[in-house]
């Protein structure tokens, strides 16, 4: 079976720094992968690579067995791939629908008008803005902004999900509501790459980790035997996530 | 229902408009004919630069290359085909332009589109000069001023139309979200360079055709006539006083400044150009959105601020500049 998603030999330079250094792994369909590592381990330049938003400077992406480094993130995002940002990234001046009716109305199947009206509100319904759609976007509070981010990432219908830390900076009851929200998705056979700093949320979630430290790969299998992994317990200590 | 009733009222303006010249003078229609070639020129310049916040003084270059190809055309082929000619003209120019500007941004874009003006009108010049011999050329096509005016007319409900089309399409829905936050647009499969292309080669079609179609109205054409880069200037203008980025915005901004600019240059002909930059800093300065703007703000003090108008466009050139990681 190919996988979904692999990744082979992926690296990055910014100038002297290598971000990600010879990065390699598969994702199967309907797998929620966790991809943790400490800060400026690189996790993010990886995810930007996968959509696009950063050319490789070396290595190999392929989305079932088709490659897909180094195209432009519409293309990539037209082939499947969707993410969210780690700052969450709303369109300010839109309307909360207006801002999932644009994902809706450029993928590779597009909706407008009515059908995508409808189908927006149904999406906000599942990220729990049911009703919500009117509201001007830059006026939600963080969690809602980080749902309408999610809607809009949903809309695109993908077959990949890229989350960078979608539940960082949410309070005990609203990272509860997350946790269910994603696990909703993996349930309905989404397959999703979720770069997470919360550790609840990833033995929740996460049947399986990549960890990354200094843009290399640590380690790589199921959860609870990574998070015991000495090596991994190495990278992370001195930092302030345990 | 409400768009039914504004089309009937842009319809029966129209057709008001259409009969003006059976109740003028020469002279009278010559004015409508400079205002509704600017109100056109305006609102297909918003349509690009008012959506996209790029700032583009090409116009006159799309307006001159319309003009002059009627002039080089007008004895070889029939009228209809001449403006065909030049719409095809103007769209390969535009083509080219687009591609070549896609990785301009802010003023570097400004200074391109300037300098190409300047450049086309050079590049004729020196064809004229070196390769046929002439120094400018003679229009004799047997249209009135009211068969100009007619077309014109034509034309600029055209461009409205396309303008509210597009502000209702995917393709407008695309351009929103641009200016918002391009890395957004990119990720939910926009492909920018596109958008932002096909929206510069209608807008450039448009004022190509402005050119060409008031072309008769000079009998003697010459480079230095039809490429004159105030018209870049006063449709500019015009644009943001009125509202770049609305449908209506530019019309609003041309039909005053028009008849302004048409009494300055007749009472203060050698103080024209000093009123005209004096003008442009004071819009400039206290409507940065435009009177639509100022109108919209008025009604609803609390609403979200919605797309910027072509000056306060670098909105889009922010959130470019950010980085990905956020
Ligand atoms: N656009 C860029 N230009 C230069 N350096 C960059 C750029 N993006 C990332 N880096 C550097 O690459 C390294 C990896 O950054 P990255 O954002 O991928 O880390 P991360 O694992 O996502 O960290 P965090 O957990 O803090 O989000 C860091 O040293 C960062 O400063
Ligand atoms: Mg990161």
């Amino acid at each position: 079976m190919t996988p979904l998603v692999s990744l082979r030999g992926l690296t990055r330079r910014f100038g002297g720094l290598t971000a990600v250094n010879g990065l390699s792994f598969d994702i199967v369909e309907g797998e929620v992968v966790g991809l943790l590592g400490p800060n400026g381990s690189g996790k993010t330049t990886a995810l930007n690579m996968i959509s696009g938003a950063l050319k490789p400077s070396a290595g190999e992406i392929s989305l079932r067995g088709e490659a897909i480094g180094g195209l432009s993130p519409h293309r990539v995002a037209r082939k499947g791939v969707a993410r969210t940002f780690q700052l969450v990234r709303i369109l300010p001046s839109l309307t909360v629908i207006d801002n999932v009716v644009a994902a809706l109305a450029f993928r590779s199947a597009p909706l407008w008008g009515d059908a995508a009206r409808a189908e927006a509100e149904a999406l906000l319904a599942r990220v729990g803005l049911a009703g919500r759609g009117h509201e001007a976007a830059v006026q939600l509070t963080y969690i809602d902004q980080k749902r309408v981010e999610l809607a809009r990432a949903l809309a695109t219908k993908p077959s990949l999900l890229l989350l960078d830390e979608w539940l960082a900076g949410l309070n005990p009851t609203e990272l509860r509501t997350g946790i269910d929200l994603i696990g909703s998705l993996r349930d309905g056979g989404m397959t999703i790459l979720l770069v997470e700093h919360v550790m609840d949320a990833v033995r929740a979630l996460c049947g399986r980790c990549i960890v990354m430290n200094a843009g290399t790969r640590i380690a790589d299998g199921e959860t609870g035997a990574v998070l015991k992994d000495p090596e991994v317990i190495r990278a992370y200590l001195g930092t302030d996530h345990a | 229902m409400k768009t039914i009733i504004g089309f009937a009222v842009a319809a029966i303006a129209f057709g008001l408009l259409a009969l003006a010249p059976f109740y003028l003078d020469a002279y009278g229609i010559g004015l409508l004919i400079g205002m509704t070639g600017y109100v056109t020129l305006a609102s297909a310049w918003g349509l690009f630069s008012g959506r996209t916040g790029y700032v583009s003084l090409a116009t006159v270059a799309f307006f001159g290359i319309g003009a002059y190809a009627v002039a080089a055309l007008n004895e070889t082929l029939p009228y209809p085909v001449i403006l065909l000619v030049a719409a095809g003209i103007g769209l390969v120019v535009a083509l080219i332009v687009g591609l070549a500007t896609l990785r301009l941004a802010g003023v570097y874009f400004v200074i391109f589109t300037f300098g190409l003006a300047e450049l086309i009108r050079q590049l004729v010049t020196w064809f004229e000069t070196t390769v046929t011999g002439t120094l400018g050329r003679y229009i004799f096509l047997p249209l009135g001023p009211e068969h100009i005016y007619w077309q014109l007319l034509a034309l600029c409900a055209v461009t409205l139309l396309i303008t509210w089309w597009v502000d209702r399409s995917r393709l407008g829905m695309a351009l929103r979200v641009i200016a918002d936050d391009e890395v957004v647009a990119s990720h939910i499969g926009i492909d920018i360079a596109r958008t932002k292309i096909a929206l510069f080669v209608i807008s450039a079609v448009l004022i190509t055709l402005v050119g060409a179609i008031q072309a008769p109205r000079w009998t003697y054409v010459e480079p230095a006539i039809v490429f004159n880069p105030t018209v870049s200037f006063l449709t500019l203008i015009m644009a943001l006083l009125g509202g770049a980025a609305r449908l209506w915005g530019p019309a609003l901004g041309a039909i005053p400044l028009f008849i302004l600019f048409e009494w300055l240059s007749a009472n203060f002909p050698n103080h024209y150009s000093i009123l005209l930059g004096l003008l442009f800093i004071v819009i400039v300065f206290l409507l940065p959105r435009g009177v639509v703007g100022l109108l919209e703000r008025l009604r609803a003090p609390s609403a979200p601020l919605d797309q910027a108008a072509g000056t306060s466009a670098p909105a889009q050139g922010k959130a470019a500049s950010q980085e990905v990681r956020g």
